[in-house]
């Protein structure tokens, strides 16, 4: 199953638990599963069915285009980040 | 993939294909740009820092003879409260469209208010004079910390401070807050011997790019908008435009010229639109040009930045702990480059034990645009002085103490995630096993520093489309713009699938209508991503040949094989036929051959730098003078070295700089003082010596070639390596940029 | 609207007539009016030299001479430099050393390189470097326009 990393400022919905390992083939129903588990993080991830700006989606270290299609490797390892550029146009030079 | 292997033309240093060009004045820039009835533009800026718009009278400038529109926010569709989105990023519409022209406040000295179109340019700028704008003044905030106190003025109204998706319930001037951590930063804290911690203030900053910005636009009776100008991306101008007019993106072509540097700050728009619309109002075509005070005074500079380091070690120098806080400056509206400072503060180093803050806070001054490696200088000036201070006192050499730590494949990164294959520690090797590290170095008031940097580069999309002539040269069509010899870089990927010399392709960088989606040239992804575009389609257009040379010998194609620009015939036939004399036959096998690629690659790859410089200080004027500069870089493949060279030199260049002159001076109405080249003071060549670029590779696993980029990491090691050498030299740790006389002479105690 | 002025000067040895206002810079001449647009403006107050080009003889910035002011005078631009099949020896030095990134500011180098070595056949590194002062370059650190110089200069000597 994939493993969610927590990002700091969220950890308070999770007690603190910084890795959590749920089912999932998309970012969408992991962000689902992790839902029902923690009631209010999807709502911190989340605004209109997408990700919310600001927020970046990484698997297995690599950026993604941040969509909740995105599909998920049984083993992959997921991190929320800050968007870099604070959401400004493309996070580049 | 990727793994060491002899390349005809990768490796190579050929003559750029746009060179005749650009040596004889040919090439066609922005400016360059004529048409038949052409208008000049010109930009009414604020006089003031901070102050609420209460009226704009336009009516005595259009009265002016020769004067033909003028435009204030007005003409701008509302924007109301919706979020632009920009392809990957989203941002909020109001301060994209506010940036462009300021509709109920001004931000910053120099912020857009109106802008006319006129017959001539001295016309325009005669009645931007005429208009009359009534500014109540506000206080302005020109720092970050002064900005973050609870009863600073604010300059959002309704700007709440986010944190990870969670938004305050008070109005502040800090946008957002970041946070990493990584371990138990406290018990790492504990397990150390020696912890050292240190403030660094760096200033405001400018890419300095030579040209100015510019653009043309004209509207035709059908509504269809083209737009000629310099930019790092000609898919990023039709995106940003269209959210800003609310104009259909099939409505838009815009035609990228030539474009005279960037370094990330010709990604924003600023005129574009603003000539669009006085396009629109005229029905002529309009060119907008800045001026030199106008690009520092109204585009972005680079933050400057308040970070505080805390790192801690063992007396063997191995690092337990790293704490950083990062507050810089977005400028008018948010956007401050702080997450990636916080990615690649510690990135060189395998820590276990990480807490870094960053928050991204708004000031009256103009908007921050990226520039080179956003965010990694400021934050690499606080974390390479602390490292260089660590080893100082535990008696360990500089290069051994990174090496200790070094972050290498499998280690995870501050941010979370785990580095790939990369290549922090060849380049500490290298930089070790260079002459200039164990040269002598004992004269007094002479010093010399080292530091290391990271930058992560992008990847991004990129679409190349070849098409193959009868003569055994390909026609390569790409959408990233050219600064710096890319067209060069990508042609030379083509043309080693298909084993033809670099000079029989012919790249040519073409407008938004006549390519597939190309992101900006910039995050040194252009020679890694677009160059894999390239790889991409010249393998489709082998495959098609193979095709063709199966369909000539009646083969299967599968009994056909390529190597060395050569296809022959593996099983039976004795047949064999060059790359070029198999071009000559497409006719006679099928027709025309087209490739074409489209890549969105996620394997990126790190790169890593250490900069080694030896300095002599003034110590009667506080000057300090580079007498040596050694610059080693990870560049995976260097797919023509020349410019990969020129790309490190240049970045050092830019970085030295940054360390000892350029700075924004403001006064306290918040007016930049220094808006010239002649008092914002860039390097010339008589202040610097050669800068010796030293090329790794340890090839990107995520890239056919290996390449990395190259573009960014270079910036980044500069100020610090040269405060560790000015240390060296004088026994003062400087912590504030730029490290001018003034301040040398104030940290020796001179005045 | 301001009255315009008649010149006649020489242009890479072409003599030329324009008409310009008295306000208007050789740079905006050579640009606007002539379009000759290889001088480039980067500052327009003389400290970047993007747009030096040679008045009998000797380097300016286009940007700081008047239009008016060469009548009866010489210009020599980067678009006089080349001859029809052949690149002049600074123009092939730059190119063969990757001397240009983005290339805006080439043509000034270029120019001011040419009235160097006009003067001084055979410079040192200090003295190309203090020659070539008031040319901003933003993109190559200046250390590969310095060996090209350095290459011409070796060549001739």
């Amino acid at each position: 199953m994939p493993t969610v990393v927590i990002p700091p400022l969220m950890r308070k919905f999770t007690g603190g638990e910084e890795n959590i390992t749920l089912p999932g083939a998309t970012v969408r129903e992991v962000i689902d599963n992790l839902e029902s588990r923690h009631p209010g993080i999807k709502e911190r991830l989340c605004e209109e069915d997408r990700l919310k700006p600001g927020i970046a989606i990484y698997i297995n270290g690599l950026l993604t285009r941040g969509s909740l299609l995105e599909h998920v490797d049984a083993d992959a390892e997921i991190h929320f980040l800050p968007a870099i550029g604070g959401g400004m146009a493309k996070p580049s030079d | 993939m990727a793994e060491k292997k002899e390349y005809k033309v990768i490796g190579t240093r050929p003559i750029r294909h746009d060179g005749v060009d650009k040596v004889t004045g040919r090439a066609l820039y922005g400016a360059d740009f004529q048409m038949t009835g052409l208008l000049h533009g010109r930009v009414l800026r604020s006089p003031h820092a901070h102050a609420r718009i209460i009226s704009i009278d336009t009516s005595r400038a259009e009265a002016y003879p020769g004067v033909k529109g003028v435009v204030t926010a007005k003409d701008l569709p509302d924007a109301g409260d919706k979020v632009a989105d920009l392809g990957e990023g989203a941002v909020n519409l109001k301060h994209l469209c506010d940036n462009i022209l300021a509709s109920d406040k001004v931000l910053y000295k120099g912020h857009a208010v109106a802008a006319v179109a006129a017959t001539s340019p001295h016309i325009a700028e005669e009645a931007c004079t005429l208009i009359d704008v009534e500014y109540e003044v506000l206080p302005p905030v020109l720092e970050v910390r002064q900005a973050m106190e609870a009863d600073a003025p604010l300059l959002h109204e309704h700007l709440k401070t986010t944190s990870m998706g969670e938004t305050a319930d008070e109005p502040s001037n800090v946008a957002s807050h970041i946070q990493h951590k990584l371990g138990d930063p406290e018990k790492g804290f504990a397990e150390a011997d020696i912890v050292v911690e240190r403030d660094f203030v760096t200033g405001t900053v400018h890419q300095g790019y030579i040209e100015p910005h510019n653009a043309t636009a004209h509207f035709n009776q059908d509504g269809q908008l083209t737009i000629w100008c310099s930019t790092q991306g000609a898919f990023t101008v039709r995106e940003q435009v269209a959210e800003i007019l609310q104009y259909p993106i099939s409505k838009i072509k815009v035609v990228p010229m030539e474009i005279g540097g960037g370094f990330g700050g010709k990604i924003s728009v600023y005129i574009k639109p603003v000539a669009a619309l006085l396009a629109k109002k005229t029905g002529k075509p309009v060119k907008v040009l800045m001026s030199r005070a106008d690009v520092f005074e109204g585009t972005g500079p680079t933050p400057a930045s308040y970070i505080r380091v805390k790192m801690g070690a063992t007396k063997d120098g191995k690092i337990t702990a790293a704490e950083a806080y990062l507050a810089f400056e977005a400028g008018a509206y948010p956007g401050a480059p702080v997450g990636p400072g916080a990615m690649c503060i510690f990135a060189p180093y395998s820590i276990e034990n990480v807490v870094i803050d960053g928050y991204d806070v708004v000031v009256n001054k103009p908007k921050t645009a990226p520039y080179r490696a956003p965010g990694a200088p400021n934050a690499a000036f606080g974390s390479e002085s602390v490292v260089d201070e660590i080893a100082e006192k535990l008696d360990i050499d500089p290069l051994e103490i990174r090496l200790l730590n070094a972050a290498k494949e499998g280690d995870r990164r501050a941010d979370g995630p785990i580095h790939p294959r990369i290549g922090c520690i060849e380049t500490l090797e290298a930089t070790k096993a260079h002459p200039h590290y164990t040269a002598p170095n004992g004269k007094k008031h002479h010093g010399r520093g080292v530091a290391s940097g990271y930058w992560f580069n992008i990847g991004l999309e990129s679409s190349v489309t070849i098409n193959v002539n009868s003569d055994g040269t390909i026609n390569l069509i790409e959408g990233s713009t050219d600064i710096g010899g890319t067209r060069a870089s990508i042609a030379m990927q083509a043309a080693e699938v298909l084993g033809i010399p670099a000079e029989s392709v012919n790249p040519s960088v073409v407008d938004t209508n006549s390519v597939g989606y190309t992101a900006v040239t910039g995050g040194s992804r252009t020679t890694y991503a677009t160059g894999y575009a390239a790889y991409e389609a010249a393998q489709e257009v082998k495959r098609k040949m193979i095709a063709r040379a199966a369909k000539l010998w009646e083969v299967n194609e599968a009994n056909v094989q390529f190597a060395d620009g050569e296809f022959s015939c593996i099983n039976g036939k004795e047949e064999q036929i060059s790359f070029r004399d198999l071009c000559a036959q497409l006719g006679q096998t099928g027709g025309p051959i087209v490739g074409s690629g489209t890549v969105n690659p996620g394997g990126a790859g790190g790169a890593y730098a250490t900069h080694v410089v030896d300095v002599v200080v003034d110590e009667e004027t506080g000057k300090v003078e580079i007498l040596r500069y050694t610059a080693v870089q990870d560049a995976g493949r260097a797919i023509h070295p020349s410019y990969v060279e020129g790309q490190i030199q240049g970045g050092a260049v830019q970085g030295i700089g940054w360390a000892l002159n350029e700075e924004y001076i403001y006064n306290a109405e918040g007016t930049m003082t220094n808006a010239s080249f002649l008092d914002y003071r860039m390097p010339t060549c008589l202040d610097l010596p050669m800068i010796d670029a030293v090329i790794v590779e340890v090839p990107n696993p995520g890239h056919p070639y290996g390449v990395r980029g190259v573009g960014e990491v270079p910036i980044v090691p500069p100020m610090a390596a040269i405060a560790n050498a000015i240390y060296d030299a004088i026994g003062v740790r400087m912590t504030e940029l730029p490290m001018s006389p003034d301040r040398l002479l104030k940290a020796m105690g001179k005045i | 609207m301001a009255r315009k002025s008649h010149v006649q000067t020489t242009i890479n040895g072409e003599t030329v007539e324009f008409l310009c206002e008295s306000r208007q810079s050789l740079l905006e001449v050579l640009r606007d009016e002539l379009h000759l647009t290889g001088a480039k403006e980067g500052c327009n107050n003389g400290n970047c030299g993007a747009c030096s080009v040679i008045l009998d003889g000797r380097l300016v910035n286009s940007c700081l001479v008047l239009g008016v002011e060469t009548e009866g005078k010489s210009v020599e631009t980067i678009e006089g430099l080349a001859e029809p099949d052949k690149l002049h020896p600074i123009q092939d030095a730059f190119l063969e050393n990757a001397a240009l990134q983005c290339g805006i500011c080439t043509p000034g180098f270029i120019m001011s390189a040419k009235a160097l070595l006009d003067s001084n056949p055979n410079p040192t590194e200090h003295e190309i470097r203090y020659w070539l002062a008031g040319n901003l370059c933003r993109c190559t650190g200046y250390d590969k326009i310095v060996k090209a110089v350095l290459d011409v200069a070796k060549a001739s000597a």
